[in-house]
This record gives C-alpha cells, sequence and structure tokens, in this order.
C-alpha cells in the first residue's frame, strides 16, 4: 500500500485501534437485529400450528396468529435485516471510505429511533392497528417517522462516501443507490395505496411496492455486502469488474420494472402484466451474470468452502439465491402462475429469498464479525458448524416441502373439489414444514448460546490484555 | 458515469425508479381516470341485498344491533362496513384469503364472475384487498353465500361449522348474551326446569339473577357459560365483519352466487349431463 497518501494509511491505523468504526453500535445492531429475528421466528411458529391445528395458544386476541403472521413478515424485514444492515453498514462503509460516518451522536440517535420504529410497528399490529399493504403493515402513524429514520440513515453514510475522490467501489455504488431505493420505495408503498390510490392501480403499486422492498432495499445492499467481505476473505479480488457492471446496472434497470408479477391475472392491464414478467425473466439473466463473476472468484480457493465458516455461509446463500431466481423466472410465466398463485409455493419461494438467502449471509457476516467485536475466537466452532447444517438443512427441507404442497393445492383448486379437501390434503406438508421450522430454531438457539459464551469468555479475557486480531483494511484489498 | 457518484445516484437510484414507476403506476391510474373512486355512502345507496343483510342481523341479533348501530339503515351500514375492513385489514384475513377471482384454473367455475377493475374503484378497496395466498377460498363473491348465523358461527369456532377447519377463532367479536336471552333460550330448551325456577325463585327471575344464574350453572354448565361469551352475542366488530363478508359481491347481479360444484359419484350417475 505504498502509494496511499499518509492520511489514508492514518485512517487504516485508526481502523486497526478500533477508532474509525464505531464498534459498539455494530454489535448493539446485530444483537438487536437477533432479538427481532427470535420474535419472527416464534410468529411463524404459531402461524405453523395454527395451520395444522396444533395452536395451544388460541382464542387470544393479541396472539393471534392472523396478527402475528404480520409481525413474522414486519420482524424479518424491519428487525433483523435492517438492523443487521445497519451494523454491517457501520462496519463496512468508514473502511470503505476510510472516513467515519457523519455523526457519532446521529449514529447512536439513529438506533434508538429505529429500534422504537420496529417495536411499535411489532405492538401496533399486535394491537390491531397494522395496515392493509403487505410487508407495508405498519401501522400508518409510523410511516412518517420510519421515513425520517431512512433519511437520516442515508444522510448519515452518504457524509463519508461524498467525501471520497475518484472512482467508487462496486459495494459503494450498490450503498449509494440502495439509499435512494429504500426511501422512494417506503414513501410510494407506505402512502399511495392507502391515501390516494384506490383498487387496481393501487394493487399495481403495491405490487411494485412489495417487489422493490426486497429488490430495491435488500437485495443491493446484501450484494453490496457480498463484494465487500467475499474479496477479503478470499484475499483476491472480484473476478471481473465488467460483470459486476452488468450486475449492478442490470439489477437497477429491470429490477424495478417487476412488481406488477405479484398480482399476474388480475384487473391489472393485461399488457402491463407482460411487461413485468418480461423484466423478471432479465433480472434472472443479469442475476447468472453475478453468480458468475462470484464464482469465477471462489475458482482456486475452493478448500475456503471448508474451512472458512463465514466464506461457507456465503456461497452457501448464493446457490440458493441462484434456485430462487431460477425458480422464479419460471413461476412468473402466465403458465406456470395458473397452477402455483396463491399456493405454499409462493410461500416456499418467500422464505427462501428472505431465510436462505439474505438471512443466510448475515449468518455468514455475524459469524465474521462477533469473534472480532468481542475480540474473542468463537466459543465453540462445533456449535458453529450446527448453526450452519441445522440452518441450511431446516430451509432446503422446507422449500421442497412447500413447493410440494403448493402444486398440490394448484391442483386441488383446479379440480374444484371441495375446499376443505384442499386443507385436508396439505396436511402432511404442513407438519413437515412445522419440523422444518423447529429445526431452522433449533439452528439459532445454537448460535444465540454460542454468541452469549463467546460473550462471556470476552468479559472474562478482558482482564488480560487484548489478543490480537488483524483487520483488513477495507475494500481496498477488493481490487480497487 | 457508470461508476461515478452522480451516474448511479441520479440515473441508477432516481431514473430507474422513476421510469418503473411512471411505467408501472402512472399508466394504470391513467388508465382508470374515468372511474373514479366511490365512497362508501355510495356503496351502500342502492344495495339491497346488503340492506337485507343488514335487517337479517338486526333481526337475528336485535338487542347487539340496537346496541352498537341503532336502525338497519344505511348511516349503519356505512358505519358496519367501514369497521369491518378495519378488522378484516387488522386480523390478517387477507393474508389467508384473496379477493379476487382469476380467468384461469376453473375459478369462475367455482367462484362466479372473473373480477373487473370498476369492482374495486372504492373507498373499502384502498389499499385494495388483492390478497396473495389463500389458506382459505376467495371471498370476493362470499357475500349471500351462507347466513349471518352461519358466518359468526364459524368465527367464533370455525371447526364447529367447518370440520378440520384451520381458520383461528375470533371469540373477540363476542359479548356474553344477556340474561333475558338466557332465559328465552332456557324456556326453548327445558321448559320443566324453567317453570321449576321459577316456582324456586318467583316470577322476577331477573331480580334474583345471581341465584338464578347459579342454579342454571348446575344444571346447565355451557349454557350458563354464554353470559360471558357466545357465539349468539356478535359485539360490533363482530357485527361489522360479518356486513362486511356480506357486502362482498353483493353488487352484482347474481347474488349470491354459489359454487356449481357437483361430487363427483353424482357426476358419474349422469355422465351425460
Ligand atoms: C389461517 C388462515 C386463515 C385466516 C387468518 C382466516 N381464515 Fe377464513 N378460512 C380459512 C380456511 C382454511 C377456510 C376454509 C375452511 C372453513 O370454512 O373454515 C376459511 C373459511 C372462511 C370463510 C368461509 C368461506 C366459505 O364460504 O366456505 C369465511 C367467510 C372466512 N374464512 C372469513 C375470514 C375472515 C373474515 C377472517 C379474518 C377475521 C379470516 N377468514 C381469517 C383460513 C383463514
Amino acid at each position: 500500500m505504498s502509494e496511499h497518501s499518509s492520511s489514508e494509511s492514518e485512517a487504516v491505523a485508526a481502523i486497526a485501534e478500533g477508532k474509525l468504526v464505531e464498534e459498539r453500535l455494530v454489535l448493539w445492531y446485530f444483537v438487536a437485529a437477533l432479538g427481532y429475528l427470535a420474535i419472527s421466528l416464534a410468529g411463524g411458529l404459531l402461524m405453523a400450528l395454527q395451520l395444522v391445528e396444533w395452536n395451544p395458544l388460541q382464542g387470544s386476541e393479541y396472539l393471534s396468529p392472523g396478527r402475528w403472521r404480520m409481525i413474522h413478515t414486519n420482524a424479518i424485514a424491519y428487525g433483523f435485516i435492517a438492523n443487521a444492515f445497519l451494523g454491517a453498514l457501520h462496519w463496512a462503509v468508514p473502511r470503505l471510505t476510510l472516513k467515519p460516518v457523519g455523526s457519532r451522536a446521529l449514529s447512536y440517535f439513529i438506533f434508538v429511533a429505529w429500534q422504537v420504529v420496529v417495536l411499535s410497528t411489532a405492538v401496533g399490529i399486535m394491537m390491531g392497528q397494522a395496515q392493509g399493504v403487505e410487508w407495508g403493515e405498519t401501522p400508518t402513524w409510523i410511516d412518517p417517522l420510519a421515513l425520517a429514520g431512512l433519511a437520516l440513515v442515508a444522510v448519515n453514510f452518504m457524509i463519508p462516501i461524498a467525501k471520497t475522490k475518484g472512482p467508487l467501489y462496486v459495494t459503494l455504488w450498490y450503498f449509494m443507490a440502495a439509499f435512494v431505493w429504500t426511501f422512494l420505495t417506503y414513501a410510494m408503498g407506505n402512502i399511495m395505496p392507502q391515501y390516494f390510490i384506490p383498487g387496481t392501480s393501487g394493487g399495481a403499486i403495491a405490487g411494485l411496492f412489495i417487489h422493490d422492498l426486497v429488490g430495491l432495499f435488500v437485495t443491493p445492499l446484501a450484494w453490496g455486502l457480498m463484494y465487500y467481505f467475499v474479496p477479503i476473505l478470499l484475499k483476491k479480488p472480484i473476478w471481473s469488474h465488467g460483470l459486476s457492471l452488468v450486475g449492478f446496472w442490470g439489477l437497477a434497470f429491470f429490477y424495478p420494472l417487476n412488481g406488477i408479477h405479484h398480482f399476474l391475472y388480475t384487473p391489472i392491464p393485461m399488457f402491463l402484466q407482460y411487461g413485468a414478467v418480461i423484466a423478471t425473466i432479465a433480472v434472472e439473466l443479469v442475476v447468472t451474470t453475478v453468480i458468475i463473476n462470484f464464482f469465477a472468484t471462489i475458482w482456486g480457493s475452493t478448500r475456503a468452502l471448508i474451512t472458512n465458516l463465514p466464506i461457507r455461509w456465503f456461497y452457501t446463500g448464493m446457490v440458493l439465491y441462484f434456485v430462487t431466481c431460477a425458480q422464479c423466472a419460471m413461476q412468473v410465466t402466465l403458465t406456470f402462475q395458473k397452477l402455483i398463485h396463491f399456493t405454499d409455493w409462493v410461500v416456499g419461494h418467500a422464505h427462501l429469498v428472505m431465510f436462505g438467502v439474505f438471512s443466510i449471509w448475515f449468518f455468514g457476516m455475524m459469524t465474521y464479525l462477533f469473534p472480532r467485536l468481542f475480540r474473542t475466537p468463537w466459543y465453540s466452532r462445533r456449535l458453529c458448524e450446527w448453526h450452519y447444517w441445522l440452518s441450511i438443512g431446516g430451509i432446503i427441507v422446507m422449500f421442497i416441502d412447500l413447493g410440494l404442497a403448493g402444486m398440490f393445492q394448484g391442483y386441488y383448486w383446479a379440480s374444484l373439489r371441495p375446499w376443505d379437501e384442499s386443507v385436508a390434503g396439505s396436511q402432511p406438508f404442513w407438519i413437515i414444514r412445522l419440523f422444518a421450522g423447529l429445526v431452522i430454531i433449533a439452528g439459532q438457539l445454537a448460535f444465540f448460546y454460542n454468541i452469549f459464551m463467546t460473550w462471556r469468555m470476552s468479559r472474562r479475557s478482558a482482564a488480560r490484555p487484548a489478543p490480537q486480531v488483524t483487520y483488513p483494511a477495507g475494500g481496498r484489498v477488493a481490487g480497487a | 458515469m457508470f461508476e461515478t457518484k452522480a451516474g448511479v445516484l441520479l440515473i441508477g437510484g432516481l431514473g430507474f425508479f422513476l421510469f418503473a414507476f411512471l411505467s408501472n403506476a402512472v399508466v394504470p391510474i391513467l388508465l382508470y381516470r374515468h372511474m373514479p373512486e366511490q365512497t362508501v355512502q355510495q356503496l351502500v345507496e342502492k344495495n339491497e341485498n346488503l340492506q337485507y343483510q343488514l335487517e337479517d342481523l338486526n333481526v337475528r341479533y336485535p338487542e347487539a344491533f340496537k346496541k352498537y348501530y341503532g336502525e338497519p339503515g344505511q348511516k349503519a351500514a356505512v358505519e358496519a362496513l367501514r369497521l369491518g375492513r378495519e378488522v378484516y385489514i387488522a386480523e390478517g384475513c387477507w393474508h389467508c384469503h384473496s379477493q379476487f377471482v382469476r380467468p384461469v384454473s376453473n375459478e369462475s367455475e367455482r367462484w362466479g364472475k372473473v373480477a373487473s377493475s370498476i369492482e374495486y374503484q372504492n373507498e373499502l378497496q384502498r389499499p385494495v384487498m388483492f390478497g396473495t395466498r389463500r389458506v382459505g377460498p376467495d371471498l370476493s363473491r362470499e357475500g349471500g353465500r351462507r347466513g349471518n348465523d352461519w358466518h359468526a358461527v364459524h368465527f367464533f369456532d370455525p371447526p364447529q361449522v367447518s370440520k378440520g377447519s384451520p381458520m383461528p377463532k375470533y371469540p373477540w367479536f363476542f359479548d356474553g348474551i344477556s340474561f333475558t336471552a338466557l332465559m328465552t333460550r332456557l324456556e326453548k330448551q327445558d321448559p320443566t326446569f324453567a317453570a321449576k325456577l321459577k316456582e324456586d325463585f318467583g316470577d322476577d327471575l331477573a331480580s334474583k339473577q345471581t341465584q338464578v344464574i347459579a342454579a342454571v350453572r348446575k344444571k346447565y354448565p355451557a349454557l350458563a357459560e354464554e353470559l360471558t361469551l357466545s357465539p349468539d352475542a356478535p359485539n360490533k366488530r363482530g357485527l361489522a365483519i360479518i356486513a362486511y363478508i356480506q357486502w362482498l359481491g353483493s353488487w352484482l347481479e347474481e347474488y349470491p352466487d354459489y359454487e356449481r360444484f357437483v361430487p363427483l359419484n353424482e357426476q358419474m350417475q349422469n355422465p351425460l349431463e
């Protein structure tokens, strides 16, 4: 790094001393994220029990499975994923820009504000104040607060990014675009269908919202982090800069055009539905280039998949991402839609994306970062392995099971047999789903326990001098 | 351009988002501009089917209806539909039931007329309740298909009327029945016992409620339970959600629209029909 100016090497030194990055905040965000993950798992479990009629908590208004189903999705999107992102961004952005975030005080304020937003969302839904937009059930009175929070997040991270000069690393393209997209998406989805646009065109906007939330908030931030962590862990640059460009701009152009594919065969004008179908298939082609880029990167270092747990998490997530996207390209066609729309197939798809890909990536990042945050190695590598195998095993079984269930349900319905037969026919699949879910929950319990014990160890060793943990110097490794 | 801040923020972030918004959201808004959003008031004005359902609710649950909505007129209808929609959203019904019939997969055979845009241009469909999952059946043609009492029992305890139903119970849509209602029920169910109560406690049973209830509880514990919670006493939310469900599809000519389902063994008896 001899070509770095002196201010840059000072910044690198500051990172090593833990000055540039507010590590305590990263830790807090991760802990908050895992708390909401637990809440979300509880909600999912409740609904799974309800479907197989084993719900022991029937009859309580505040524990109604219908309400908890909404807490389940909102806690995962805004509680787990958003918090984990904020933690990871606090780790990555100062390293990539070699500058601290906009304001330390603002960072802590945002942390508290965001927890208030998510917690009141959960409580509000529990009290029966949900808003009628899927993934946007946040009670209406919280929407302005959430928007203000998102704007502050963007400002806080854009300040160091704006100060950097010269070409930016891929990760930062994704982050910058995501700051704009997340704000616009949230504003569009939570305000227009609620206050201004009724009926079919409101449905089109709700479709855009459902899709943009995954595609323009979660996906770009998550891929940005992959472009950041993978080269660091593999100690080599991303294979092709050109493909990175194709991946980013392809996503930016095609992803926002997909929304209406959530409402195919509704009264939304058919030419718009066709447009969404074609854009979706285009996205899958773009995704393929990204996957090729990442697999070409690991080529020659595949042993890391066995020895390096975070890398294994990341690449498993990528394989599942490719599966999701391949599935998407098929299920979006009108032929497939006839059969699988409204069924558990789609539920399986959603779980594969939100858990099998993005949550899995976060587990990878957390597996990498917790020991660095605690300055203590993992309490038990074995529990880390359990966490991995239970999570992956559980989600794959759930995905296959729900996919099959969906096809059965589709055929039951089209056969015009009474509705109850489709419900009875779903029972075996729902029972398997319940157990797959319990396996996933067991994996997370192993993770929580492992984190707790690692934290205890770190407290005990705090008296002794801190062990040496080496800090890679951010995006510079990644070929910039 | 492709790697600069301005390019990423303005073209990727803002530009492409707006392009998608214009093409996918503004276009349908413009296409439907000649169909203005109807208010609930406008919806109930000429809706005789809904009026009939409200009167039916009033006859079946007179005490509750009077208490929560007064007379079964248009004012009550507007209030009930608005609240019914709120309940439908708050309880997440829309995550287990859809509200549109597709032109494929024999759906019009099962539920009736395929969905069309004009049906959704109203206040109660803002946000639109299309739904994306069907654990239970589509509800956009549900109105009139079942009686109000069926719905009441179904919300109280779904498996009672639909064996093996995974739909959750909604006891918070209900109150307990009144003492007078209890006595009327008892007279029908066991006239001798009712007469005996009068012998024991005098003609004015209401003045000795506590003792009477204790006596009833001994003989008919389930009946006494209904003083606290009963499918025969839907509360404000209960009446509202039933009215809302009965409203769904009530604007169509063919209301109610029954499934044209014929069991297979009956089909086989006259295979040529
Ligand atoms: C867990 C998913 C689930 C939720 C939540 C749910 N339902 Fe259902 N619903 C079902 C299933 C399954 C059936 C079919 C079996 C039956 O009749 O109970 C059904 C049946 C119905 C029916 C009868 C349809 C017919 O004519 O056969 C109505 C009406 C209904 N639900 C309304 C509602 C309302 C209103 C809510 C919210 C308060 C609601 N449901 C919440 C799953 C659900």
